[in-house]
């Protein structure tokens, strides 16, 4: 049966597919049953207009945001309630809305990684990492090993600084204020590190189609085994004011449950497909970087809970340090940047000494670098999943099509599912632990 | 059964909190009252702020109008225009200097493409970020605000919060300075002298295999290598 088969339709309309229905059939339900409301606006604001509205229907329709403290920016809810409980509910998108996958088509290949950057700001180098192997991947061109590693260090760092965002904003969202604060100090400590090697906090346009911006700065090594010192201590800490907290586990478990089967069906990825079970990490399923040449652990739930999203984020911190820790003794000497007078500027040094290099990068930073004609798409396992580019070349020097497979745009759509049938308190946790960017829901 | 010492023990954690180091500093914008702590922490060496536009040892400008920084910018806040120099009062020395150089902060997102794109190392940024306009005008920095003064220091304009040390490592130079994804460049110095600082040291980065000190490295191999 499928979901445009009109008996399903009709069937599930009537509300006749039962309560005992498991797995992706919940998630195809129609009708008031399911657990998406939908409802234009034109129909909600037809629906409050009308004066006969049975006096004993106790269902109202209730906005959530898009200017909510717990919506994590601009996320709209339409909450359908009856009392305190979510029966069907629709997220509301594009209040964030600014044409980023279009204006990457007016921008070059080396201008893109300032716009894609931009997207999820809470882990900006993973969007630009997809969007640098969608590009080599046209090009045909093959990084650096020291470019890969360095790569390989930089996400895994914003890895750690994405979680420990999501390990503030869940306690703020729950109560948990010192939490809030505490997450803050410590993503702090991983930004300084960014701001060292990219010059920026946020926004980094630090990996770039064909390498890395620039090398390591010096002392890189002790700054990382700095953070590696003071991070493991104060995830103790977490441990202790969260993961054992009974206050805590009360609020979460059992709250806002998928399962694997669901989680399938809605294309959810990252921590919410992992917390229902299933082990899905693109770093192990298909890796990129070398990530085929480091030891790590994918970390599972079992219940699909918001306790299990929890968790399972924490726990990737510590896998994170993990692999950080192995990359700072594998770290190879060498080239940061393919050496491809095509694509790489000259080495400054070399503008003085040749013409065919002062050619080569006035061309590169006007015009461009030309990528071949075709189309390419790279995915990444980011702090919310997979996150995809792809990429249209038309053979110039500018995208003729980028689309972005952002996780926290397909993660969304979980969220109704998540909250049916449970109390609107319990939303916000939920939203909590989805844990969406809206930069990168809206592009 | 939770164990009601768990409870406590959460608690313990934001309580011993009160005894431990603060990480937050007294910081008051620059408004504060006489004596009273205004402290920023102090800046990475690659870190990206306002722009300035340097200046040769011997007191001439180092740009010479070529407009990369402008095409280069993925926001297009740059507005350049170069025209020819006075043989007998030059601005730059060569041919053409930056007649018109205007940047809107309004627009800049401090990327670094044109500090990266500028063939002269002419432009590079500073470490200052605060600085606020009360109209649109304000926020477009011309040749007046952005060329350093006669000391090489980039000029402090009223309403930006300059800091100790703010302006003794104009740019994001690591980025003006690029090897370029070349390690043999690393550590070795080619750039030219600036007004009120000379010559920069390099990043040593993975200078070990530095071309201008290794034999088996030496610039003129490089250079046929890389000219094939």
């Amino acid at each position: 049966m499928t979901l445009t088969d009109p008996e399903h339709l009709e069937q599930s309309e009537a509300g006749g597919l039962g309560d005992n229905i498991d797995g992706a059939e919940r998630v195809k339900r129609r009708g008031s049953d399911s657990a998406v409301l939908r409802l234009s606006e034109a129909e909600c604001a037809e629906i409050g207009n009308d004066p006969n509205t049975d006096a004993d229907d106790e269902r109202v329709l209730l906005n959530m945001g898009p200017s909510h403290p717990s919506t994590h920016g601009v996320l709209r809810l339409m909450l359908e309630m009856e009392g305190e409980t979510v029966l069907r509910s629709k997220p509301v998108v594009g209040y964030l809305h600014t044409g980023m996958e279009k204006q990457a088509e007016q921008l070059t290949y080396l201008q893109g990684g300032t716009n894609v950057t931009r997207m999820d700001y809470a882990s900006p180098l993973f969007t630009e990492l997809a969007f640098s192997l969608a590009t080599e991947k046209l090009l045909g061109i093959e990084v650096p090993e020291r470019a890969t590693w360095i790569r390989m260090l930089m996400c895994e760092l914003n890895r750690m600084s994405s979680h420990l965002l999501f390990m503030a904003t869940n306690g703020m969202d729950l109560g948990a204020v010192s939490m809030m604060i505490y997450g803050w100090r410590e993503r702090e400590e991983v930004l300084r590190f960014f701001e060292k090697v990219t010059g920026l906090r946020m926004n980094h346009n630090y990996i770039r189609p064909g390498g890395v911006a620039a090398d390591m700065p010096d002392g890189w090594e002790a700054d990382v085994e700095h953070l590696l010192a003071l991070i493991p201590p104060r995830l103790e800490e977490y441990d202790i004011l969260m993961t054992g907290q009974p206050i805590w586990r009360e609020r979460l478990q059992g709250v806002g449950v998928l399962n694997a089967d669901e989680a399938l069906a809605l294309s959810a990825t990252g921590p919410i497909l992992r917390s229902t079970g299933y082990a899905w990490d693109l770093r192990r399923d298909e890796p990129y970087l070398a990530y085929s040449a480091v030891d790590f652990d994918v970390i599972v739930g079992s219940y699909g809970d918001c306790y299990d999203r929890y968790a399972i984020r924490l726990n990737e911190i510590r896998e994170s340090m993990r692999i950080v820790e192995q990359i700072l003794d594998k770290m190879p000497a060498g080239d940061y940047r393919v050496q491809d007078k095509k694509v790489t500027p000259p080495p400054r040094v070399r503008i003085d000494q040749s013409m065919e290099a002062l050619i080569h990068h006035f061309k590169i930073f006007t015009e461009g670098y030309k990528v071949p004609e075709g189309e390419a798409y790279a995915c990444v396992e980011s702090p919310r999943g997979e996150l995809g580019v792809y990429l249209v070349s038309d053979g110039t020097s500018t995208p003729y099509r980028m689309h972005v497979r952002g996780p926290s745009f397909i993660n969304v759509q979980t969220m109704p599912h998540l909250m049916q049938n449970g109390l609107i308190a319990d939303g916000v946790a939920i939203i909590s632990s989805v844990d969406p960017i809206m930069g990168e829901v809206d592009r | 059964m939770a164990d009601p010492l768990d409870y406590l023990r959460g608690f313990a954690v934001t309580f011993k909190k009160l005894f431990e180091d603060r990480v937050t500093g007294d910081y008051r914008g620059g408004k504060a009252k006489e004596g009273a702590p205004d402290n920023k922490r102090p800046k990475p060496e690659r870190f990206h702020g306002r722009h300035v536009l340097n200046r040769y040892e011997d007191g001439m400008e180092k740009c010479i109008g070529c407009e990369l920084c402008a095409g280069v910018c993925p926001a297009k806040c740059i507005y350049v225009r170069g025209a020819d120099n006075d043989p007998d009062d030059p601005t730059s020395p060569g041919e053409r200097f930056g007649y018109v150089y205007e940047i809107n902060y309004l627009r800049c997102i401090h990327c670094d493409l044109c500090v990266e794109a500028c063939p002269t190392q002419a432009i590079t940024e500073s470490k200052l970020f605060e600085f606020s306009f009360t109209n649109r005008n304000d926020a477009i920095y011309t040749k007046n605000e952005l060329v350093v003064d006669d000391d090489g220091m980039p000029q402090k304009m009223p309403w930006e919060d300059w800091r100790e040390g703010d302006d003794q490592l104009t740019s994001g130079w690591m980025r003006a300075t690029s090897s370029a994804g070349d390690h043999r460049y690393e550590g070795s110095v080619h750039w030219a002298g600036e007004l009120g600082y000379g010559v920069r040291a390099p990043e040593v980065g993975q200078s070990a295999g530095t071309i201008s000190t290794d034999g088996g490295n030496s610039p003129a191999e490089v250079r046929s290598e890389n000219d094939g």
